[in-house]
């Protein structure tokens, strides 16, 4: 299990565990649950935010967020 | 007799739901305001057939009926109250083909609230390139709900979807999920407390911050039973929800929608390599930029000069067939000439929008939200201020609503109060006339100087929202958590409609808002300037002909004029206040444009107009009439360091009293807006002093 800031960008990974208190209800409610297919499209420069797909959606997210979610290769 | 019928459009952004709205409605529709609230309300009229109307109400777009924004609590207080005028009869949740699930979490919400809901399925057109293929009585079945299929892009579907609505009393309204299974005990006390309503409803009510007919929320929460329930634990209750969804979804999906990726083509992940590329994305996102303000200027100019001849030749034609009198120079020398001084810019307005529209129907803004974010943030901004940055070079006032959607309230704050440096659409008819004026001919690889000064005006000001947020974000101590979640949308090509709508729709705002301003200030001016007190305005002429007996006629009638002015009400106002500007390089009549520009900065341009026609009678364009201004010792007055000097004062001065008052609104304190009248115009005072004074 990584932290999916770790994770490198066009790995495909689930979602494993994610922190609940501090992730955002929004982040959530656009699929990021566990069990959920999740990977890195294109990081921005200094690897921050993350331009990351959950399913179909295709989000960005701070790396700060991002350490509140663990993933597991596929 | 024709029947109403409330038809609320809800859906996730970037699903094409006010592409539908606009095919339904097309100019028929009003934009306007929720009462007490900055929210924009867009609703319009279709019939649906020969008998019955449909009122459709466009709410704002949003992920969930949790709400994390004003907007979005909107959508919830419209749904929740049942005796609001706008309360729909039917609504309509508008998803993406592509985002079929994702869309659907709204979908069974809304449904849960026991409101007859249909579901559109829009860009119909994409599946097959897609490879989505749906089995629509199978997702009928399993929702248990109405489908329509549609295609904004080709306007297809919007018959069927007419009739299918119509039958709205056949549509079932039992909730996709019982939310009771996600905790038994807790959702029985709460029916227990509550009893006779509907539980979904009381959950919303605990989680939101919204209110609905009889209940209200303080009640809820001080229910002894749920005092003990802590926000940790209700996030939890939400998320289990959000998960029994999910599952509820995923379910139906399985069985009516198949995905073939192999025939899937990939646009996005094309396009995403070069525009958010870590180098290129930068210098195109520049290219992007410079050229939208070098066609603002190069392309507008032809329309507007035939506007501004119009206007002179106008006045003329009308001073020569009317009669004399008091109405006729009110009409000539006040009226007509502010009314010019707006419809002149027209043209520039509608190409500011015209682009702003463009990069958000593509898709693009949001990829200009991931580049800049980091950059941003090192100023204490946030990569959503850039909407607010952008849609600020057409308007404060927007741009300040559009900062809602950051999560994070110091980033919010922050934004709020830089915005109005950027360059607004009212200090394009400032700055277009005096670089127009001051700057010379001439061009440097290809561009000229005088678009080049306008790009260099529209980068200080975005220069000094920077500067100003970084001081901000050093200086207030405000702790706010903070979070971040944009979506990335597909490419997509602009609809015409929607942009033409757009524009139409801002430009029209903007003409008629500043339209009345203007149309007022101009009058006010012209009695102010055309009347004043004492001897030296009503016997101007004995008194000029004492002085400069030598003169003759023509001479004579001028120098009148030009005292009558001085002498006006107006006149006295100039010049006390003169001795404040003239170190900046402004002569009283600029002086006065200045104080009128406090109630918007785009009369600057029509006041003076209006001050230089009562003083004299040749009808000329406004520009002419600036160019032939001269000082007391025959220099032209608007010269390049008295230009430059106005020019920075328009930039970074606060002189729109509506910026002020939204900011009020939406900071929900006077301290803010005051913070920035006095800062920003002392700043300006200060930087055009230095200025004129380096250059003259």
């Amino acid at each position: 299990m990584i932290r999916l800031d770790k994770l490198s960008p066009g790995v495909k990974a689930e979602i494993e565990k994610i922190d609940t208190d501090k992730l955002p209800l929004k982040l959530i409610e656009m699929g990021c649950l566990p069990g959920n297919l999740i990977s890195i499209v294109q990081k921005a420069p200094f690897n921050d935010p993350l331009y990351i797909k959950i399913d179909e959606s295709h989000l960005a997210i701070r790396k700060e967020t991002a350490k509140d979610i663990f993933v597991r290769l596929i | 007799m024709s029947k109403s019928l409330n038809i609320a459009l809800l859906g996730n952004p970037n699903t094409g739901k006010t592409s539908l709205f606009n095919s339904l409605t097309g100019l028929s529709q009003k934009v306007g305001n929720y009462p007490g609230i900055t929210v924009e309300k867009k609703e319009g009229i279709c019939m649906l057939n020969r008998t019955t109307k449909g009122h459709i109400i466009d709410l704002p777009g949003t992920y969930s009926l949790n709400a994390s924004s004003i907007d979005e609590s909107v959508v919830i207080e419209t749904l929740l109250n049942k005796t609001g005028k706008d309360f729909p009869d039917v609504s309509v949740v508008v998803t993406d083909v592509e985002n079929l699930k994702r869309n659907l979490l709204l979908f069974t919400q809304v449904k849960d609230l026991g409101i007859p809901t249909l579901l559109v399925i829009n860009m119909a057109d994409q599946m097959k390139r897609k490879g989505i293929s749906l089995d629509i009585p199978v997702l009928e079945k399993a929702l248990d709900t109405k489908i329509a299929l549609i295609s904004t892009r080709d306007n297809k579907g919007l018959e069927v979807f007419k009739e299918t609505i119509l039958n709205y009393r056949k549509f079932s309204t039992d909730p996709s999920i019982s939310i009771e299974t996600i905790d038994k005990e807790y959702f029985q006390n709460l029916g227990k407390a509550f009893p006779n309503q509907s539980i979904y409803k009381l959950w919303l009510v605990v989680t939101q911050d919204v209110n609905f007919i009889k209940i209200d929320r303080k009640r809820v929460s001080d229910a002894t039973d749920f005092k003990t329930v802590t926000p940790s634990y209700l996030k939890r209750l939400q998320q289990k929800e959000t998960i029994k969804r999910y599952q509820f979804i995923n379910n139906v999906l399985k069985q009516g929608l198949k995905v073939d990726r192999e025939s899937a083509t990939d646009l996005r992940s094309r396009f995403d390599r070069v525009l958010i590329h870590k180098f290129w994305g930068y210098i195109i996102f520049f290219i992007i930029l410079a050229t939208i303000f070098q066609s603002i200027f190069d392309w507008s100019s032809i329309p507007m000069d035939f506007i501004d001849s119009t206007f002179a030749n106008l006045s003329e034609t009308l001073k020569n067939k009317l009669p004399r009198g008091v109405f006729t120079s009110l009409l000539t020398e006040g009226i007509i000439p502010g009314l010019g001084g707006i419809v002149i810019f027209i043209p520039q307005i509608a190409f500011l929008f015209l682009f702003i529209s463009i990069l958000e129907e593509t898709g693009y803004m949001s990829r200009v939200v991931f580049l800049m974010d980091r950059g941003l943030r090192k100023f204490g901004l946030s990569g959503k201020s850039v909407i607010p940055l952008i849609s600020g070079t057409a308007c404060a006032i927007p741009a300040v609503m559009a900062t809602r959607n950051i999560e994070n309230w110091k980033e919010r704050l922050i934004t709020i109060l830089v915005t109005p440096f950027t360059t607004c659409s009212a200090r394009l008819p400032v700055y277009a006339i005096l670089i127009s004026l001051v700057i010379p001919e001439g061009s440097f690889f290809g561009l000229n100087y005088k678009g080049l000064m306008l790009m260099t005006l529209y980068l200080i000001g975005f220069g000094m929202a920077l500067f100003a947020a970084w001081i901000l974000s050093k200086t207030l101590s405000i702790k706010s958590k903070s979070y971040f979640v944009v979506e990335l949308p597909n490419y997509k090509i602009p609809l015409l409609k929607n942009v033409g709508i757009t524009v139409w729709e801002k430009t029209r705002t903007f003409v008629t808002e500043a339209g009345k301003i203007i149309l007022a200030i101009s009058i006010l001016l012209w009695i102010l300037a055309s009347y004043g007190p004492g001897r030296n305005f009503n016997e101007a002429d004995q008194i000029v002909l004492q002085n400069y007996p030598e003169l003759n006629q023509e001479e004579m009638e001028i120098k009148v004029n030009s005292y009558k002015l001085e002498n006006s009400y107006i006149g006295i106002l100039g010049k006390t206040l003169e001795p404040l500007i003239s170190p900046l390089g402004y002569d009283w009549k600029i002086g006065i444009a200045l104080i009128s520009s406090f109630a918007a900065r785009e009369v600057f341009v029509g006041t003076l107009a209006t001050i230089y026609s009562v003083e004299n009678d040749v009808e000329d364009t406004i520009k002419n009439k600036m160019a032939s201004e001269v000082r007391a010792n025959g220099e032209p007055l608007f010269n390049l360091a008295s230009g430059i000097s106005l020019m920075l004062f328009y930039a970074f001065a606060m002189q729109c009293m509506s910026t002020l008052a939204i900011v009020k609104k939406e900071t929900n304190s006077w301290k803010w807006p005051t913070i920035q009248l006095f800062g920003m115009t002392i700043l300006a005072y200060i930087i055009a002093f230095l200025t004129y004074q380096f250059l003259a």
